[in-house]
């Protein structure tokens, strides 16, 4: 009985410190102000929006890997799938709780489309270097 | 054949195990070498204590280990013990964070004479537990430390992230730091009682060696990623926007 306590109340704050730990990933990006480049590519506009992640990650798939991005974007991901089953399992029960999803899994799609934005400054640099020798 | 009783000679843990243990000891240095690249050896010295010390008390291990096998007395009363000493250095390690934190508060001094009353305060609850109850005192007073300082390090990492909220902590290193230490915390909670129901042989005693891979591995990313000078939006660290 006490080890089945300490065991979801330890589930709990698991959980608690992995959004909060997805959320510190997110909001560390969030200044970084989008290229005219990728919003054109990405499709988008003045705020990202729930619909948009999917799309972005499908291009990320395409751009070269940076080593220093992957594990934030493991890890987004995984709060990405919680979030998409929050919202089909108990958004009936709350509409404002299919609003909330909807804003995290918009700050998720502004996530991938930064990340996207530094793979392709980063290969355009690399790409530089090369011409260069 | 080998007899059941004290110094008997078990195998090696499996090469999975062995993998975990490796990777484990590998992040752990990662830690220390990135902290020493990003010049940040200094600022986060407790931590880079608890991760050397955690390095080191790793190849000790391994060579009792292969010497002694792991039913001998001599690897128990090793594995216990320094086992006590890593959780004290990761319990220095959070308070350190503390100071971190509440540094402009001006409040290092009240937060290192709590912390010291809440080390003698567990340490004398542990000492009361084992005193009338166990011959081997001093292993089971070792073994009741460490378990009570993990609990006591999970409910202060929550507190800490309390006041990193309500201070609106914007250094993103600080913030991430924490929040990898609150994952461990309550993982290797979750998975200590994991244990409990599934026994020994399950895939549930490779949770805690994985989180013990996981504490360094974001760690160092962390110091890799962002400089002391990374900031970001408190408001978005809270679930609920206020």
């Amino acid at each position: 009985m006490m080890a089945a306590l300490i065991f979801v109340a330890s589930l709990a704050t698991l959980w608690m410190f992995f959004v909060s730990y997805c959320r510190s990933l997110m909001a560390s990006s969030s200044r970084h102000p989008l290229s005219a480049e990728v919003r054109d590519v990405t499709g988008i506009g003045a705020a990202a929006s729930a619909g948009d992640y999917r799309r972005v990650m499908q291009l990320l798939q395409l751009c070269p890997e940076r080593q220093d991005d992957r594990t934030g974007l493991q890890a987004v991901n995984i709060y990405h799938l919680f979030l998409t089953a929050t919202r089909k399992m108990f958004a009936w029960m709350a509409p404002s709780l299919r609003s909330w999803a909807d804003h995290e899994q918009a700050c998720c799609a502004y996530f991938a489309a930064v990340a996207l934005d530094r793979r392709i400054a980063h290969n355009r640099e690399l790409l530089a270097q090369q011409d260069n020798l | 054949m080998e007899g059941d009783g004290p110094g008997r000679k078990e195998s090696m843990p499996g090469p999975l195990g062995l993998t975990i243990w490796f990777l484990g000891t590998v992040f752990e240095l990662m830690f220390v070498v990135c902290s020493l690249a990003r010049k940040s050896f200094i600022r986060y010295f407790p931590l880079n204590l608890y991760l050397i010390l955690s390095t080191s008390v790793s190849i000790a291990r391994f060579f009792i280990l292969s010497t002694y096998g792991n039913r001998s007395d001599q690897y128990m009363y090793f594995y216990y013990y320094s086992d006590a000493l890593l959780t004290l250095a990761l319990y220095i390690a959070l308070i350190s964070l503390y100071s971190h934190v509440l540094g402009e508060l001006r409040a290092g001094a009240y937060v290192k004479w709590v912390a010291v009353l809440l080390l003698l305060g567990t340490a004398g609850f542990s000492y009361a537990v084992v005193v009338q109850s166990t011959a081997r005192l001093s292993t089971s007073f070792a073994y009741q430390l460490s378990q009570n300082l993990y609990f006591v390090g999970l409910v202060l990492t929550y507190i800490l992230w309390g006041a990193v909220l309500k201070l609106r902590e914007t250094r993103t290193r600080l913030v991430q730091i924490i929040l990898s230490l609150g994952l461990y915390f309550s993982g290797y909670a979750a998975s200590y009682a994991l244990l409990n129901f599934s026994g020994e042989y399950s895939v549930s005693r490779y949770l805690c060696p994985l989180l013990g891979c996981f504490l360094p591995l974001s760690w160092s990313l962390t110091i890799l990623r962002y400089d002391d000078e990374s900031r970001l939006v408190p408001a978005r660290l809270v679930a609920v926007p206020r």
